[in-house]
């Protein structure tokens, strides 16, 4: 028993019981999974739009500062909105004092001030956290929403900085992957939102422009025309605790919600305290509702309702209980693969495995006989042990990852050929057949050596700047090269070592 | 079986001239193309979209044509994708909604046109399709300069300058004939042409092993004999792996299906030049730029020298004395 023969006795039984689930596609075991190109499914890359986060930040500092000195009599003018910071004057510098106990107050952003001029600016690492965070918390969501949907094995990921990858691989149709988009699409903000009276009595000299600043803002709403709210909401979807879909008495589909704890006392004193004034129900931007309050509100739930059809309805449900999308998203790339064209092409490229393969076995015994045989029986365990390797780790098989192996087989013969050229020429010398052989693997163990290590660095580098299928070809090459070079140097010198001296006179094996 | 018989020597480097400008021709050729006709850049690196329908019957493409022609589509391009009823419709727009994209747009206007099935929509946006193309030629630089170093490191870096020369000979090469074919550039072609680069230099390096050996192990000092030498012990290799590999592709490029078509199709041109080009043109640049035999040699003992020196100070350290 030599080791190298043991070696590959043990490449063997490891190939065979590694592989066995996905050849015989047991259901259990380690299987290799197959890429969207094969199976079908649907690749996006979405970028957020992680700007749109700091504005809002921005934004909602804005909203607490006229808010608190709103409610504190604190006079200010000249709120300004820039891409990091608010800027802002005080009318009158006796209020300096309370303005400051505010500003103590804010927690994010640098204060400050210059006379009666006042600015709060996100730090460069309170704006980078800011975009961080929306594209952690849009991960989060979107893959939220997919796994409420239902389908099979969604996988969301971050990629780089900003963008994310979306992998689908149970669609099957073209209305599932329509809704699944939509779903993913909907921004999901909810507001409660008090309706502004006031203003309501003249709304029409009200435009968007002359609110500015006014601290009310006019929404459409979706019965028809526009109303007029408060721009700082009551509450917001952060504090849905859950949600379905409903019918109401003419079974029409809506929504309804259930606030948390939290939630449920806000919505409760808000209720309690404007009884007869209207609470708007806003989602993405549309009044949905706006019914007077009759009475204090507790329990915390609520209902949307407006000519929603079933699907709609489930998608709002979802977005609300998933949660709202910090930022917008828009596509970059996307790739849908129908489930039938997937079968077509694991079927192709079975057969050009499969042809590709018989052709080199019959080639390489045509030209080395016995010993072609040999290398044969090693080539067999070559794409054996790829597949158990990319098994074992669960590797996905895509359609160039399908054409690395058959090049593999194409190039896995070429160790074995390096060194059957080598032994045939010593033999040709006249060496004896042991002499022969141990001195062809020395002699071409530094040729193969250097040949596939180059290889393999090439490989690599398609497998760092790759994306998707190109991954899955640069992985398959990568093993198929390794895995070659085990089994040609230490797995034909094994069988030599161990036939022995059977062949010891039988310079014919080699074709000689 | 054989090939090649035993211990025939080839006198391929008499021949060096006449392979030198046959190589020269076909190199500026597809240089030339390159600069006129340019690559057909896909989706991929160009950004667009591309829809693939099957029709349940034949495909009417005249019909589709026209549809296309009065809407916002206009001038996309409808083509036969391997079977009769199989169609491409190669559209120059992409969308960043997420909500309607491209694929149910052209589903709808396909409507009147009879029965089919969208069985793949591939949409590439500009930003990521300036990524990609940034991104793939990184790659393929990064290859080329990660290859001179390890062969620079390996043997001598006139081995690492020949062999990337004949590299970028048989790049320029499968390119010329990429353009020629019309074939689309993808990614799945950047990765047949980085397949080709890993191929032809495992080929190259063999022969060049071969020649290192010789420089090692022979005393003989012309260097047209040695490489002569060289390449014709390397003929049965070189013809034998390059003819497994040329099946494997052969079976992929008619079997394989038309997804894999471009794919198969650069592999095997790349794997006919790149077989080519390690037997007649990586040496003959070795002997262009004057590689010298002797000078290797002398270099070869200097380290084996230094190497031994070392171990002599190490042992005398090991022993005490130092």
């Amino acid at each position: 028993m030599n080791y190298r023969i043991f070696i590959l006795g043990l490449s063997i039984i490891f190939a065979m019981f590694f592989s066995f689930p996905t050849l015989f596609n047991t259901d259990s075991g380690k299987k290799i999974n197959l890429g969207l190109d094969l199976q079908g499914g649907m690749y996006m890359l979405l970028g957020v739009n992680v700007e749109e986060a700091v504005e809002n930040k921005v934004k909602s500092i804005a909203q607490s500062i006229k808010y608190n000195t709103n409610k504190n009599d604190i006079l200010i003018e000249d709120l300004q909105l820039l891409p990091t910071s608010v800027e802002f004057s005080l009318l009158s510098s006796v209020q300096k004092m309370e303005l400051e106990k505010i500003l103590l107050e804010q927690k994010e952003g640098e204060v400050k001030n210059n006379g009666l001029k006042y600015s709060i600016t996100l730090t460069n690492k309170e704006v980078q956290q800011t975009k961080d965070f929306a594209v952690v918390q849009t991960v989060e969501r979107v893959r939220n929403r997919l796994d409420q949907f239902g389908l099979a094995e969604p996988t969301v990921v971050k990629q780089g900085k900003t963008d994310i990858v979306v992998q689908l691989p149970g669609i099957k149709t073209l209305q599932e992957e329509q809704r699944s988009r939509d779903l993913i699409s909907k921004p999901g903000n909810l507001q409660m939102m008090e309706v502004d009276e006031e203003k309501m009595r003249s709304q029409y000299s009200w435009t968007s422009l002359k609110l500015e600043g006014t601290g009310s803002i006019k929404l459409p709403n979706i019965e028809g025309g526009e109303i007029i709210l408060k721009e700082i909401p009551i509450l917001t979807g952060d504090n849905i605790k859950d949600s379905r879909v409903m019918f109401d008495e003419s079974n029409q589909p809506m929504i309804s919600f259930d606030l948390d704890s939290f939630g449920a006392k806000v919505f409760g004193d808000f209720t309690g305290n404007n009884v007869g004034k209207r609470l708007a129900i806003v989602l993405d931007g549309k009044v949905y509702s706006a019914p007077v309050i009759k009475q204090r509100i507790g329990g915390g739930s609520g209902q949307i309702s407006g000519n929603f059809t079933i699907e709609e309805a489930g998608n709002v449900s979802i977005a609300l209980k998933s949660g709202a999308l910090p930022a917008s998203i828009t596509m970059l790339e996307k790739r849908s693969v129908g489930p039938s064209l997937g079968a077509d092409s694991i079927k192709a490229s079975m057969i050009a495995l499969i042809s590709g393969f018989v052709c080199v076995i019959i080639f390489m015994y045509i030209y080395y006989r016995r010993v072609g045989l040999v290398s044969n029986l090693v080539l067999i365990v070559n794409v054996l042990l790829i597949i158990a390797i990319m098994s074992l780790f669960g590797a996905t098989l895509t359609l160039p990852g399908m054409a690395g192996i058959v090049l593999t087989v194409g190039m896995a013969v070429d160790a074995n050929v390096i060194i059957n050229e080598r032994i045939r020429e010593g033999l040709i010398k006249g060496k004896k057949v042991k002499e022969a052989i141990e001195e062809g693997y020395d002699n071409a163990i530094r040729a193969i050596l250097d040949a596939n290590i180059t290889t393999l660095l090439v490989a690599i580098i398609l497998y760092a700047y790759g994306t998707g299928p190109i991954k899955g070809f640069a992985i398959t090459i990568s093993i198929g090269i390794l895995v070659s070079m085990l089994t040609a140097i230490l797995g034909t010198h094994g069988i030599y070592q161990l036939l022995g001296k059977k062949i010891d006179r039988q310079k014919h094996w080699f074709g000689v | 079986m054989q090939f090649f018989k035993d211990n025939k020597i080839y006198d391929l480097m008499s021949k060096k001239k006449f392979f030198g400008v046959f190589s020269l021709v076909l190199v500026t050729l597809s240089i030339v193309l390159l600069f006129t006709k340019g690559l057909n850049f896909g989706i991929d690196f160009k950004g667009g979209t591309i829809v693939q329908v099957k029709y349940e019957a034949k495909a009417p493409i005249q019909n589709i044509r026209g549809i296309l022609d009065n809407t916002e589509y206009k001038g996309s391009e409808v083509t036969r994708f391997g079977s009769e009823s199989e169609i491409i419709i190669k559209i120059k727009q992409s969308t960043t909604a997420i909500g309607e994209d491209l694929g149910d747009k052209i589903s709808k206007i396909l409507t009147p046109t009879g029965e089919y099935e969208i069985r793949r929509v591939d949409m590439v946006g500009p930003k990521v399709g300036n990524e990609l193309k940034e991104k793939g030629l990184t790659a393929l630089i990064l290859s080329l300069l990660v290859i001179l170093a390890y062969v620079s490191y390996r043997f001598e870096y006139r081995f690492a300058v020949a062999s990337i020369l004949a590299l970028v000979h048989d790049v320029l090469i499968t390119v010329g004939v990429l353009i020629v074919f019309q074939v689309d550039i993808n990614l799945d072609i950047l990765a047949a042409i980085l397949t080709i680069i890993g191929y032809s230099l495992n080929d190259t390096i063999i022969v060049f092993d071969r020649v290192r050996e010789s420089v090692e192990n022979t005393k003989e000092s012309d260097l047209n004999k040695l490489l002569n030498n060289s390449i014709s012990k390397t003929l049965s290799r070189t013809t034998l792996t390059s003819l497994t590999t040329f099946f494997v592709v052969l079976t992929l490029f008619l079997f394989g299906g038309e997804i894999i078509h471009g794919f198969a199709l650069t592999m095997l041109v790349g794997v006919i030049v790149g077989t080519y080009s390690s037997i007649f043109v990586a040496s003959p640049i070795l002997d262009r730029f004057n590689f010298d035999i002797s000078n290797y040699r002398l270099n070869k003992d200097k380290k084996e020298q230094a190497r031994k020196a070392k171990e002599r100070e190490r042992q005398m350290y090991e022993n005490g004395r130092i």
